[in-house]
């Protein structure tokens, strides 16, 4: 009967949620997805691509600190997405991290181990160390095998010194006096390999990551705009966006409109439209 | 949070579907609770990460465990693990979300936030599945 046959249905579609319903990511679709991706490849289109920050990211260990520093192009496929987009993601107030690779990843990462180093360090009473910040972020993105394409540059000043990990998206990590990150790394290196060395002061270390990230951007479709610092000592963080700006858009030096009265008026007339109101309805938004 | 290593034996930590993974309770097809079967849909999971996020937690407090048991011995997990049992019985009504508060602080996860508590998180989920039917299966009376 038709009131069995609802029951029924019912029942199909409630049992789905009976199990358990876990927060989470959900891979429901799929399975469509990959057929969607096959057949969209058939037909010439292509699928949207997810927004990258194929960037130059670096920092250097100097003398009392840490100095991180980053371009500021974001792009999505071909085309710039972002012109000025902060990639130095605040984790704690002695902590800050650098991401490269998809936008949305290192933004929603860094912002989850943000709060739980918060809560961590509400917990201990201590202010927390950059080596927290680091096995959180790599157990996490070794949980999901890669497929959070963040790459990291994760730098700090805690109780035990002056730290620079860089955290790769499979979750390997690597404790080291200078790194670069991102698709300009390798331009970025070039400078650091160049002119690196222990112990620098805090001007010639500005200089050097600024000159690394330059190398970045001049020598990488990925990378661009301007280029942000982030000096890191004991007690003092100094967030300089943007502390140079490499890439200047010119100004236009002419003008294409016409003046005022440069067509002269010969007559002029003026017909007000009578609209007569016909019918009001007045709908209230549900606003609950 | 891992805060142990990974010492214990891993090899029954991923349960794997069966031959018939949507046999009802008369272990055939349940075609009307579970829809269609196919054997391309049950061969792979839709996603690599799908088995391994669904028993994540699960094989944590396996691995959890398993190195508390190294370390204390036996009485711990055993201790541990009926504590979890209580925990897991403070429910809401079957079709109603619960918060599970004594069971996350029991696992730590009361102050750790993770994806599971910022993506499809239940409290905020659209679908609610209808109360009648929702408690008859919890009571096994369906």
């Amino acid at each position: 009967s038709r009131a069995s046959r609802k029951r029924e249905c019912r029942i199909m579609a409630t049992v789905s949620v009976c199990q358990y319903h876990r927060g989470g990511f959900s891979f429901e679709n799929c399975k469509r997805n990959a057929l969607l991706e096959a057949d969209i490849n058939k037909l010439g289109f292509s699928s949207p691509a997810a927004r990258k920050t194929g960037t130059t990211i670096c920092g250097v260990v100097y003398k009392d600190g840490v100095v991180l520093g980053a371009d500021t192009r974001a792009t999505e496929g071909m085309v710039v997405a972002d012109k000025n987009c902060s990639k130095i993601h605040y984790i704690s107030p002695n902590v800050y991290c650098c991401g490269a690779g998809t936008a949305a990843d290192t933004e929603m990462t860094t912002q989850i181990i943000s709060s739980n180093l918060e809560l961590h360090s509400l917990s201990t009473g201590r202010l927390p160390r950059v080596a927290t910040a680091n096995r959180m972020l790599k157990q996490m993105l070794f949980r999901y095998q890669g497929y959070i394409g963040a790459a990291l540059v994760l730098g700090g000043v805690d109780c035990t010194g002056p730290h620079l990990y860089s955290i790769y998206p499979h979750g390997s990590t690597d404790k080291l006096p200078y790194v670069t990150m991102g698709s300009g790394s390798l331009a970025a290196m070039a400078v650091f390999e160049d002119r690196y060395r222990p112990n620098m002061e805090e001007e010639e270390a500005k200089r050097l990551v600024r000159d690394a990230i330059a190398a970045g951007i001049f020598n990488d479709l990925g990378s661009g705009s301007n280029i942000d610092l982030c000096v890191i000592t004991k007690g003092k963080v100094d967030y300089l966006r943007p502390h140079d700006v490499a890439n200047k858009k010119g100004v236009r030096t002419g003008n294409y409109r016409y003046k005022h009265g440069t067509t002269g008026v010969l007559a002029k007339t003026v017909t007000p439209l009578n609209l007569e109101v016909v019918e009001e309805n007045v709908q209230t938004m549900d606003t609950s | 949070m891992n805060t142990r290593g990974l010492r214990s034996q891993l090899k029954d930590s991923v349960p794997v579907t069966g031959l018939c993974p949507q046999a009802g309770p008369y272990g055939v097809q349940d075609s009307l609770r579970r829809g269609f079967s196919s054997v391309k849909n049950e061969l792979l999971p839709s996603h690599p990460l799908e088995l391994s996020e669904k028993n994540f937690q699960l094989n944590q407090d396996k691995m959890n465990f398993n190195t508390l048991r190294n370390i204390q011995g036996l009485h711990a997990p055993l201790k541990l693990q009926m504590e979890y049992r209580a925990a897991r019985q403070i429910q809401r009504l079957p079709f109603l979300p619960s918060s599970n508060l004594a069971l996350d602080t029991l696992r730590g996860s009361d102050d750790t936030i993770g994806f599971e508590d910022i993506l499809n998180d239940p409290v905020q989920s659209e679908m609610m599945g209808d109360p009648h039917i929702m408690t008859e299966y919890k009571l096994g009376v369906l």
